[in-house]
């Protein structure tokens, strides 16, 4: 079993050669953090990348064209992301994927967006995977950008969603890091809550400085003391998993909803104390029942392939796939010409449909919310332990999606 | 009522660590004049360790094991490499030690990859020892208040009255006399070097599971702990004590006050909605201590119970 | 009287000396800036260039304090940081064009940097400069977490996360420069890194840039001379932190950004090595440190996962064995040359070259067969054919003979040196 499967991958791999070798190249600069502390987030989201485009050249490539994913290190600065820009823009790459960071990510769509006005002839497309700062689709939206991850008021719709349809969720406690993100997502819950559920008592609204913090007790103290029922947290890195952690020493068992419990790690560092604690909202649910044969198989061959970490940047498969079908359909790799045949483009993912949404360039997907299980399928971290669909936690795509302000100003 | 006596025993419980982690920095700068950049690293190095013990043997063989590596990885350190720059002065050792700082952090990226490990607290020790306002209070905790005294007293113990403890008190505040004495200094600067990184590394071992272990432990604990040793003032463990559980402290009951500036400074006219008004004490509260060192550098150069100048 | 002076006169460089030793080697740095347009460089050269002038502007100005003064600081970037976010809003209120902005030329950006770091300099210095040595470090430690926490906190004055981004193509032109493509940007920072290197040069020739060495070397005798060792301190600490903010302005100019991240302790830590490795006892070694670790810093990335581990490496061997630096090895050499030993120095080079290869083809080995492992990818290192894995003896007989080997020839020519 194990050789025919090895002779049928070298097959594969020495037909992917000859492709490569008749076909042209099309760069994609992949710009995120490769080194230091950050890397354990902008690694995985690499090989989820490199794999997606593996997976589109064995199919033939995008328009006849290998997809090349160049990884370039931004070290998490802006600044040196836009070193690094410019050298994707110089070895030809007409498409840059970015995601960790707002800060880096707002720096990059407004160097392209000069970019593109300086150097007409020579656009480029930004693919945004992670961002979040809901402006990027709003106010500051941009026809160069497209964000293929729900923003923060998109993911917070699924949390409210949910918190909606629990009755026995009365009293709910906001926590968040002291900056522009944590202010948003605690904005974003209250008007949501309010709107939804306007019984429901938000009992703290609590923002704590950005990394800064390591003993949260007193903070769980205070919530504890408050009576909430449920958390709603935009805490990501150790703030998130200290959080979480400080919960689970203190016996509450009450749903910390957070939008980061997925990054690579943190189960491995919660443990047991995760389960029925943790919970986040997310564009997969690895272990949820009526996933296609072909998606598990896509989880298992990443797991296989890179060991340190899971399936996680569903993202990275689905705007690759969108991209290649835009690219197809416009019978061109340009980037103007993908950049409008994109708008209003749907595939059909792994995990539900996604959508392109022409006036803003922001994807449209089904969100999930998950939680810590021990009996699942698919664990993560090299644990036991994985991530279980709860009841009710299946929010389509329409129910997530929110209007934009955006008014794009489109090239001729 | 109830913040108060959280706060109390949490900033204890931290302080404690604290002073766990600086006890060995304050030996090491004191006697040797390096103010070690590394030493958080070494911390680090103590929680990864531990977890790799853990794995293959016991938490509590990790307790001794792990601490005694750390130990040995500092003395070479000294021997091979601090002990080479010290010619060229103290800029040149702290820079040393600040390169020594990224060249930890990656190994341990290499050796124990780039996300958090599984450092799991022993299971003997896991469970809520008693319930306090609807809180739980895990056993861990208290465990970590022992280990911590246990090495207060058999620190103040070793210095205090065993005739090594004297000799190295001595080369604290007066390096060359024992020196001219006929010690060997260079063999009691590689011995304290070693037992300070231990001290970091048994810090690590019981601080490295009450909180996360990944690779950024080190970053963030790095310039707290020079922040307790300054403030503690050169050559005083009982200062880097007092400064410790004062920063703990500080730090957890801070969190716990809601006051935003302009109902502090409301009386010289700061309103509510500016932006300096909007600032609540509890979002202050990490920048305390560096506050505390500035403040202190200032006006105390020699720390709270320091005899010499830093 | 007249033999006094007479002697004097006599230890003074002569004047073709003092041509050769100061003005001819600041003409030739102004060529090399001339020069390098006409290679035609491609954009990410010129976007690279830019970044070194910036970064030379900086280390010179760290060099300021750490190598003339004495003074080690851990928080130089808050200086940078500051000058160049005021530079942003100017940039910002240029855009807008009310009242007198309307005429401020894009070109005089580091200008205004210059004015904001001076003036923090000024603020923050008089606290922490009353004392040299460990607490001066201490306090710029301090200082930068605070104004680093500072910057989260005032979205108003630093744009919280996101940071404040500008237009460079705003106002009126300077020398016919719309300082839009990279390669105009080009010549506004050959000409600010012209005038930063002009500017710090001019500043060691001063009698305060002669009294902050004296300050460095032995600050009770500058006492007993008649001044304050406090005060030469601070005002050295205010230039230092002007010609940061410059570097700053030249920053906002190139990148249209500025975020506060740029004030934390990172970048300040980054320029720390780069002064250092590349030799803080020689004017010039800031700006060899701030080429080669630019350089490294954002294009070493390109080669290898492991290149965080490389630097650290090299500024540990540099603080260990090469305390003078890049500009140590370089002046060394051509002292050895010029004294007519070249023949001599030619042997123990030639084996310190050999050592150096053993010990870098061990170290590379090593290091990249150890990532390749940890990353457990089945990706396998693979120079010049070889299939270096973990288990493959050969990956550990070149990794572990060569590192002897070379230690062994690098031992010999240390040796040889020190005859």
């Amino acid at each position: 079993m194990k050789s025919t499967v090895k002779a049928a991958l070298a097959a594969a791999v020495s037909l992917c050669a000859v492709q490569a070798a008749q076909a042209d190249t099309l760069k994609m600069a992949f710009i995120d953090p490769l080194s230091g502390a950050m890397a354990s987030s902008g690694e995985p989201a690499y090989q989820s990348f490199v794999l997606a485009a593996e997976h589109i050249n064995a199919d033939g490539g995008v328009n006849g064209d290998m997809i090349e994913i160049l990884g370039l290190d931004n070290k998490i600065s802006p600044k040196e992301s836009l070193v690094q820009l410019q050298k994707a823009i110089d070895q030809g790459a007409r498409y840059i994927i970015q995601g960790n960071g707002s800060s880096v990510a707002s720096a990059i769509i407004d160097a392209v967006n000069k970019h593109n006005a300086r150097n007409p002839g020579e656009e480029v497309l930004f693919f945004n995977y992670a961002a979040v700062t809901p402006e990027f689709t709003n106010e500051a939206c941009s026809f160069w950008h497209f964000r293929f991850d729900a923003h923060t008021d998109m993911k917070m719709n699924g949390i409210t969603d949910w918190i909606a349809s629990r009755e026995d969720i009365k009293k709910v406690y906001l926590i968040g890091q002291d900056y522009v993100h944590g202010e948003a997502v605690a904005h974003a819950a209250e008007t949501q809550l309010a709107e939804k559920r306007p019984d429901i008592e938000i009992v703290g609204n609590e923002l704590h400085p950005l990394a800064k913090v390591k003993d949260f007790t007193p903070y769980v103290q205070k919530i504890i003391s408050s009576g909430a029922d449920a958390v709603i947290t935009g805490n990501w890195g150790q703030d998130m998993t200290l959080l979480v952690k400080a919960a689970a020493d203190a016996g509450q068992e009450i749903p910390y909803l957070t939008f980061y419990g997925g990054s690579n790690g943190a189960v491995a560092a919660l443990g047991e104390g995760a389960i029925d604690t943790l919970y986040q909202v997310s564009e997969l649910a690895a272990n949820m029942e009526d996933v296609s044969d072909e998606q598990n198989a896509l989880v298992e061959e990443y797991k296989e392939r890179f060991p340190d970490y899971d399936y996680y940047y569903h993202r990275a498969f689905v705007t690759l796939d969108m991209f290649d079908k835009a690219a197809e359909e416009a019978g061109s790799n340009d980037p103007i010409a993908v950049a409008h045949a994109l708008e209003g483009m749907s595939v059909e993912g792994g995990y539900g449909a996604a959508t392109m949404r022409a006036e803003d360039h922001q994807l449209q997907q089904p969100l999930y919310i998950t939680t810590v299980a021990a009996d699942v399928t698919y664990p993560v971290d090299n644990t036991n332990l994985g991530w279980r669909l709860v009841e009710g936690g299946v929010i389509p795509a329409d129910a997530a999606e929110t209007p934009t302000t955006c008014e794009m100003e489109r090239p001729d | 009522m109830e913040t108060l006596v959280f706060a109390l025993l949490n900033g204890a419980i931290y302080g404690l660590l604290l002073f766990m982690l600086s006890s060995g920095l304050t030996l090491i700068f004191s006697m040797m004049g390096v103010l070690n950049f590394a030493h958080a690293s070494f911390y680090m190095l103590g929680a990864y360790l531990a977890f790799t013990i853990t794995e293959g043997t016991s938490f509590w063989i990790a307790l001794f094991l792990a601490p005694v590596l750390v130990g040995g990885v500092g003395m070479l350190v000294e021997r091979y490499g601090l002990r080479k720059v010290h010619a060229q002065g103290h800029v040149a050792e702290l820079l040393f030690t600040f390169g020594l700082a990224y060249l930890i952090d990656e190994l341990v990226k290499i050796f124990w990859g780039r996300t958090a490990v599984n450092y799991r607290v022993p299971e003997i020790l896991d469970f809520p020892l008693f319930t306090l306002y609807g809180a739980q209070y895990p056993a861990y905790r208290i465990f970590i208040l022992f280990v911590a005294a246990f090495m207060l007293v058999a620190l103040w113990y070793l210095l205090k009255k065993t005739r090594a403890g004297l000799i190295i008190q001595a080369a604290l505040s007066h390096p060359h006399m024992v020196g001219s004495l006929g010690h060997n200094v260079p063999l009691i600067f590689m011995t304290v070097f070693g037992a300070g990184c231990a001290l970091a590394g048994l810090a690590g071992v019981i601080g490295g599971n009450y909180f996360v272990t990944d690779p950024a432990m080190a970053v963030q604990m790095g310039p707290i702990v020079f922040v307790v040793v300054v403030v503690g003032g050169l050559g005083s463990l009982e200062g880097a004590f007092i400064a410790a559980m004062l920063i703990g402290l500080l730090q957890t009951s801070a969190i716990s006050i809601n006051a935003s500036l302009a109902d502090i400074f409301g009386f010289i006219g700061l309103g509510a909605d500016t932006e300096l008004g909007e600032i609540t004490i509890a979002s202050m509260a990490p920048m305390l201590p560096f506050l505390l060192l500035v403040l202190i550098l200032m006006i105390r150069p020699r720390g709270l119970m320091g005899d010499r100048e830093v | 009287m007249t033999d006094m002076t007479a002697s004097h006169a006599a230890l003074e460089p002569s004047r073709s000396d003092k041509f050769r030793q100061r003005t001819v080697p600041l003409i030739l740095f102004a060529v090399v800036l001339l020069v390098i347009p006409l290679f035609n460089p491609s954009r990410s050269m010129v976007t690279l260039l830019n970044h070194m002038g910036i970064t030379i502007v900086f280390a010179l100005s760290y060099n300021m304090l750490l190598g003339r003064a004495g003074l080690l600081s851990f928080g130089h970037a808050v200086y940078m940081g500051l000058g160049g976010y005021f530079a942003v809003h100017v940039m910002n209120w240029i855009a807008e064009g009310t009242g007198i902005w309307g005429s401020v030329p894009m070109f005089s950006m580091p200008a205004f940097g210059f004015g904001a770091g001076a003036l923090a300099g000024a603020v923050i210095g008089w606290p922490s400069c009353r004392r040299a040595g460990t607490p001066f470090a201490m306090i710029s430690l301090g200082v930068a977490e605070l104004v680093a926490a500072a910057g989260f906190m005032f979205d108003s004055l630093f744009g919280g996360e996101m940071g404040i981004s500008g237009d460079r193509m705003n106002g009126p032109e300077l020398f016919g420069l719309s300082l839009g493509p990279v390669d105009e940007v080009y010549w506004f920072i050959a000409f600010w890194t012209f005038i930063g290197v002009l500017g710090t040069y001019a500043f060691t020739r001063t009698p305060l840039g002669k009294l902050s060495e004296a300050t460095r070397d032995n600050p009770e005798r500058v006492e007993f001379v008649g001044y304050s060792p406090q005060r030469v301190r601070y005002l050295v600490f205010i230039f230092a932190g002007a010609f940061a903010g410059m570097a700053g302005g030249m920053s906002a100019v190139q990148d249209e950004i500025f975020t506060p991240e740029n004030l934390s302790l990172i970048p300040s830590g980054a320029i720390l090595i780069a002064t250092y490795v590349g030799g803080i006892r020689y004017f010039t070694g800031p700006i060899m440190g701030a080429i080669v670790m630019t350089y490294m810093g954002s294009n070493l990335s390109d080669y290898t996962a492991g290149w965080l581990l490389y630097l650290g490496l090299m500024f540990v061997c540099v603080v260990m064995f090469l305390p003078d630096g890049i500009a140590g090895i370089v002046y060394g050499t051509a002292d050895t040359i010029r004294q007519g030993r070249a023949g001599e120095m030619w042997r123990t080079w030639m084996l310190r070259l050999m050592g150096l290869a053993l010990v870098g083809a061990a170290i590379i080995t090593i290091v990249e067969v150890a990532f390749r492992w940890s990353d457990g990818y089945g990706e396998v290192f693979e120079p010049f054919g070889l299939q270096l894995t973990v288990e493959n003896p050969l990956t550990w007989v070149i990794g572990i003979l060569s590192l002897v080997l070379g230690i062994l020839a690098l031992r010999r020519a240390a040796k040889g040196g020190g005859k």
